[in-house]
C-alpha cells in the first residue's frame, strides 16, 4: 500500500459564505452560545490571558534570581510570585490548555457529532472557569498569596496570612470547570459517535482524550475536598491536619497527590493526543501501532492514580509503601516510552513535510523524553532522595509541562489554527518561533538539572553564589522563552486578517473536522456523517480527493 | 573580551574555574548515590539518543522530496514488546538499584550517635546529647556514623545536605530519622529544602565535619554543663512524672527503666514497640498509648513541653537503666528524711549515681 498526497492548491480557496463565526453576531451571541466551536474560542482567549499573567510571574521569579541575594523584591513577595506563577499556570493554564480549546473545538467533530453531549454544561464548564479565574485575580489583586501552588498544611492552615481561602476556594471552583469538561468528553465519545465510528476508528486524539477525562472526573473531586478541609481548617479548625488536634499532616499529602499526580496525565494525555494527530498527517501514514498506542492512553490513566506517594518518598511513610510507589512508577513510564518509539516509527517510510506543527511535535518528543527519563531519575528511590525538592524536580516537569505540554499545545494550534479561523498562519514567521522556543526553552531549563544536582533548593529567594552562574543562564534562556511566545501570540491575531484562506483541507489530513469547511458549520456537517474506513486512511483520503477531482472536472 | 566588558570577563572567569557539575562527595553514601546518578544519565542518554537518531534519521530518509510515497504499515507485535520489554528492564534496574540506595539511607547503623535537630521557622536547632546546643549548624565527627532525629516545632521543613546526598523530611509532631558518615573534613551546606514561609531561604546553616579528636575538642569547649539526659530528668521532676512513674509495685504509671527499645503490651492487647516516637506520643497523647495493667489517667501534655524539652525527657528515659533516683527524688520530697544512706545510692545504682544532677527547685527539700 502506498500513498502519494499532493497539498491542495491553496489559491483557489474562499472561505465560505457562512460558518460558526458569522452565525450570530455580537457580545451575547458569544456569551450565551452553546456551540462547542465557540465555546472553545472563549476558552482560548481566556488561558491566552492567564498564561500571560503567569508568564509575567515566571519572569519575576527568574529575573529575581539573576544575583544570589534576596535584593529585587522582598522574600514575601518572591513567594508570593512563585505560589501565583504555579497556581495560574496549572489550574488556569496546563489543565484546561489542549482540552477545553482544541479538545473542546475539534473532539465532537471527530466522532462526527454536532455538538457536546451536553451543550449549556460545557458554557457553565467555561464561566466556572471564568469564576475561578476572576476569584485568583481577586485573590492576587487583595495581595497575593504565598503557600506554593501544592497549599501545603500545616502552613497554609496555621502559618500564614495572605489570602489563602480565597485562593483555594478559585481553585476549587475552577476545578468544577475541569469535571464538567472531562464529563461532556466522557458523555460524547460513548454516546455521540457517528454511524460506523466504531472505538477502533476513532483518532487516537480522542483516545487521549477519553483517558484523560476519565482521570478529570475521578482525580478532581479529591482535590476539591482536600481544599475544602484546608479552608475549614483555616476558618474554624477544624484539625485534621492539625498534629496538636490529633490531625495528621501527612494526610494533606496524601490527598493532595491523589489529586495532582493523576493532574500531570491530565494535563499530558491530551497533549499526546495533539502529537498522534500531527506526526500522521505530516508523514502521511497511519499511527504506527494504533491500539498500542490507544492502549497506552488507558494504561496511563489507570496507573495514574496508583503513584501519588513518590511524592512523599523522603517524608516518612514506610519504607516498604514506598517500595511499592517506587515500583508502580516504573511501571508508569513504560507506556510513554511505548508511545515515544511508536511515534518515531511512524515516520518511518512515511513521505514527511515539516511545517510548523511537526516541528513543535518534533520539539516534544525530544523534550518529553528527557522529562520522562528525567523522572525516572525521580521515581528511583534512593536517587530521589538527594534530587527532590531542588531544581533537578523544577527542571523535571518544566520538561513534562513546558517542553511536552506547551509545545504539544502549540503544535495543536498551529495544525488547527486554519480549521478554526479558515486562515494560514505565516509559516516562514512560526517556524522561526518554534525554533526560539525550543532554543529558549533549553536554555532556561536545562541549566537547572545541574543546578538540583548540585543542591539548589527550589522556592529560595536568595542562594549561595556559587550558583551564580547557572542561574545567569536560565534567565537568560527564560528572556528567548518570552520572544519565542509572544510571536505565535501576535502573528496569529494578524493572520485571522491577513492570513491565507486556507480551504477545508490544507494539510490534506484524514480525520473527519478536515473533511468539512473551514472554519466549520455551527452544526459542523450538513448531513451525518457515515464512517466506512479506519482512521488514518491515506488511501481513502487519496482516493476521495481523486473523486472530488474528476466531480468537479 | 575583557575590554568590552571587565564584569562580563570576570565573571566568565570564574564561571571556567569555579564550574561544578556535582557537589562535593563528602559523605559514605555519596559515591553510591553518584553510581547510581551516572547509571540513569547513561540510560537516558541512550534513550534520548535513540529517539533523535530515530526521528532524525527517518526524517532525513523518508522527507516528501526523497520519498513521495508513503507505504503505509500498521504495526509491529514484535517491536512493540521490543520497546515495551526493554525500558521496563532498565526501569526495573533502577528501582532496585534506587531501592537499595534508599534503605542503605534511611536504615542506620546500631552505633550511630544521634543527635536531634529541631527545625522551626526559620532556624536549625541541634542538640547534641552531650548538651552542646547549635543554631544553624552542626558539627560532626569524621568517619563516625551520625543519626540524626528530626521535628519541627511548626511548619513541614526539610533537612538537606547535598554533599552528603541525603535529606529528610521535618514533619511537625512525629519524628524521623536520617544518618550519614562523614568522610571529608570541610563545611558544607545544610538547606532547608521544603517550603515553609517568608524566610525560607534563609534557614540555611552549615555542616562542619571534624576530625574526632577535634570533635570531641569542641564538644568539651561548647558544653552547657548538663547533658540532655540530665536536663530531662530535671524536668521529669519538676513535671511531677515521678509521682506515678516510680517504678514500685504500687506505682499508678508504667515502670520506665529500661523500657525503651522492648516490646510493651497496650490496653487493646496489640503490642508496641518503645522507641522515640512511642515516649513521645505517650507524653502528648497518654491515652492513645495506654499499657495493658494500667488505668488511663494520665493527662496530656501537649502545649505544656517544648519540643527541646520533649528530646530532653526522651533522652532521659531512654537512658534511664534504674528507678533508684527517681525513687529517691520522690522519697526526699514526701519523706522529710531518706531511709537509705548515701552510700547504698553508690553501690545500688552502678556509675549513673556518681553523675548527680541537681534535681529540681523546690522539689528537694534541704
Amino acid at each position: 500500500m502506498s500513498t502519494i498526497v499532493s497539498l491542495p492548491d491553496q489559491t483557489t480557496a474562499t472561505l465560505p459564505k457562512r460558518s460558526y463565526l458569522n452565525d450570530g453576531y455580537g457580545l451575547k451571541s458569544w456569551l450565551l452560545t452553546g456551540d462547542h466551536k465557540r465555546i472553545a474560542i472563549l476558552y482560548l482567549i481566556s488561558i491566552t490571558f492567564f498564561f500571560f499573567i503567569g508568564a509575567f510571574f515566571a519572569g519575576m521569579v527568574r529575573l529575581e534570581l539573576l544575583t544570589p541575594p534576596n535584593d529585587l523584591m522582598a522574600a514575601d513577595t518572591y513567594n508570593k510570585m512563585f505560589t501565583m506563577h504555579g497556581i495560574v499556570m496549572v489550574f488556569l493554564f496546563l489543565v484546561p490548555s489542549v482540552p477545553a480549546t482544541i479538545g473542546n473545538f475539534v473532539l465532537p467533530i471527530m466522532v462526527g457529532a454536532k455538538d457536546l453531549a451536553f451543550p449549556k454544561i460545557n458554557l457553565l464548564s467555561w464561566y466556572l472557569y471564568v469564576a475561578g479565574g476572576v476569584m485568583t485575580l481577586a485573590a492576587l489583586i487583595l495581595g497575593g498569596v504565598d503557600t506554593g501552588w501544592t497549599f501545603t498544611t500545616p502552613l497554609s492552615t496555621h502559618y500564614l496570612n495572605t489570602h489563602v481561602i480565597t485562593a483555594g476556594l478559585a481553585v476549587f471552583v475552577a476545578g468544577f470547570s475541569s469535571i464538567f469538561t472531562g464529563l461532556n468528553f466522557i458523555v460524547t465519545v460513548h454516546r455521540m459517535r457517528a454511524p460506523g465510528m466504531t472505538w477502533f476508528r476513532l483518532p487516537l486524539f480522542v483516545w487521549s482524550h477519553y483517558a484523560a477525562s476519565v482521570l478529570m472526573v475521578l482525580g478532581t473531586p479529591v482535590l476539591a475536598i482536600t481544599l475544602v478541609l484546608v479552608v475549614l481548617e483555616r476558618l474554624i479548625g477544624i484539625g485534621v491536619f492539625d498534629p496538636a488536634k490529633g490531625g495528621d499532616p501527612l494526610l494533606f499529602q496524601h490527598l493532595f497527590w491523589f489529586y495532582s499526580h493523576p493532574a500531570v496525565y491530565i494535563m499530558i494525555l491530551p497533549g499526546m493526543g495533539v502529537i498522534s494527530e500531527v506526526i500522521s498527517t505530516f508523514s502521511r501514514k497511519r499511527v504506527f501501532g494504533y491500539t498500542a498506542v490507544a492502549f497506552s492512553s488507558v494504561a496511563i490513566a489507570v496507573f495514574a492514580f496508583f503513584v501519588w506517594a513518590h511524592h512523599m518518598f523522603i517524608m516518612g511513610i514506610s519504607n516498604y509503601s514506598a517500595l511499592v510507589f517506587s515500583l508502580l512508577t516504573m511501571l508508569v513510564a513504560v507506556p510513554s516510552a511505548i508511545k515515544i518509539f511508536n511515534w518515531a516509527f511512524t515516520l518511518y517510510k512515511g513521505s514527511i513535510t515539516f511545517e510548523t506543527p511537526m516541528l513543535y511535535a518534533f520539539g516534544f518528543m525530544g523534550l518529553f523524553t528527557i522529562g520522562g527519563l528525567t523522572g525516572v531519575f525521580l521515581g528511583s528511590m534512593g536517587m530521589d532522595i538527594h534530587l527532590t525538592e531542588t531544581y533537578f524536580i523544577v527542571a523535571h516537569f518544566h520538561f513534562v509541562m513546558v517542553g511536552g505540554m506547551l509545545m504539544a499545545f502549540l503544535s495543536g494550534i498551529h495544525f488547527w489554527w486554519p480549521k478554526m479561523t479558515g486562515r494560514m498562519y505565516p509559516e516562514g514567521l512560526s517556524k522561526l518561533a518554534a525554533l526560539v522556543t525550543f532554543i529558549g526553552f533549553n536554555l532556561t531549563f536545562f541549566p537547572q538539572f545541574i543546578l538540583g544536582y548540585l543542591g539548589m533548593p527550589r522556592r529560595y529567594a536568595a542562594y549561595p553564589p556559587e550558583f551564580q552562574v547557572l542561574n545567569v543562564l536560565s534567565t537568560a534562556g527564560a528572556t528567548v522563552l518570552g520572544v519565542g511566545y509572544l510571536l505565535p501570540m501576535l502573528y496569529l491575531t494578524w493572520s485571522l486578517k491577513y492570513g491565507k484562506i486556507a480551504g477545508p483541507n490544507p494539510w490534506q489530513a484524514t480525520g473527519l473536522e478536515w473533511q468539512i469547511q473551514s472554519p466549520p458549520l455551527t452544526t459542523n456537517f450538513e448531513e451525518t456523517p457515515l464512517v466506512d474506513y479506519e482512521a488514518y486512511d491515506y488511501e481513502w483520503l487519496a482516493n476521495k480527493t481523486k473523486h472530488e477531482v474528476q466531480t468537479v472536472g | 573580551m575583557h575590554f568590552i566588558s571587565p564584569v562580563l570577563w570576570q565573571f566568565l572567569v570564574n564561571w571556567l574555574t569555579h564550574f561544578a557539575l556535582f557537589p562535593p562527595e563528602a559523605s559514605s553514601i555519596a559515591p553510591h548515590a553518584d553510581a547510581l546518578y551516572f547509571f540513569l544519565i547513561a540510560i537516558s542518554l541512550v534513550g534520548l539518543v535513540l529517539v533523535v537518531a530515530l526521528v532524525a534519521g527517518f526524517s532525513f530518509l523518508y522527507r516528501k522530496e526523497r520519498n513521495p510515497e508513503a507505504t503505509q504499515i500498521e504495526g509491529s507485535t514484535l517491536l512493540e514488546a521490543t520497546w515495551t520489554i526493554i525500558p521496563l528492564a532498565l526501569f526495573m534496574v533502577a528501582f532496585v538499584w534506587g531501592a537499595l540506595l534508599y534503605f542503605r539511607i534511611y536504615n542506620p547503623p546500631t552505633n550511630a550517635m544521634n543527635i536531634y535537630v529541631v527545625g522551626k521557622q526559620w532556624m536549625w536547632k541541634a542538640e547534641h546529647p552531650g548538651g552542646q546546643h547549635e543554631i544553624d549548624s552542626l558539627h560532626v565527627p569524621l568517619g563516625r556514623p551520625v543519626q540524626l532525629t528530626l521535628i519541627s516545632q511548626d511548619v513541614f521543613h526539610s533537612f538537606s545536605i547535598p554533599a552528603f546526598r541525603v535529606k529528610r523530611e521535618v514533619i511537625p509532631g512525629r519524628y524521623t530519622t536520617v544518618w550519614f558518615e562523614a568522610t571529608q573534613e570541610g563545611t558544607y551546606h545544610l538547606f532547608c529544602t521544603q517550603y515553609c514561609g517568608t524566610l525560607h531561604s534563609q534557614m540555611i546553616g552549615t555542616i562542619t565535619v571534624m576530625k574526632p579528636a577535634d570533635y570531641e575538642a569542641w564538644t568539651e569547649g561548647s558544653t552547657s554543663g548538663m547533658s540532655l539526659a540530665q536536663n530531662g530528668e530535671r524536668l521529669f521532676a519538676s513535671m511531677g512524672c515521678n509521682a506515678c512513674h516510680g517504678g514500685n509495685a504500687t506505682s499508678r504509671g508504667p515502670n520506665l527503666a529500661e523500657v525503651y527499645m522492648t516490646k510493651v503490651q497496650m490496653t487493646n492487647g496489640s503490642y508496641a514497640m518503645v522507641d522515640d516516637a512511642f515516649l513521645r506520643d505517650s507524653i502528648l497523647n497518654p491515652t492513645m498509648h495506654t499499657m495493658a495493667g494500667f488505668a488511663p489517667i494520665m493527662p496530656t501534655y501537649q502545649g505544656q513541653i517544648s519540643e527541646e524539652g520533649l528530646i530532653d525527657l526522651v533522652e532521659y528515659i531512654k537512658k534511664l537503666n534504674s528507678n533508684y533516683r527517681i525513687q529517691q527524688t520522690l522519697n526526699t520530697s514526701q519523706v522529710q528524711s531518706s531511709a537509705q544512706s548515701p552510700a547504698s545510692n553508690q553501690l545500688s545504682n552502678g556509675g549513673r549515681a556518681q553523675q548527680a544532677a541537681p534535681a529540681a527547685p523546690g522539689m528537694v527539700k534541704p
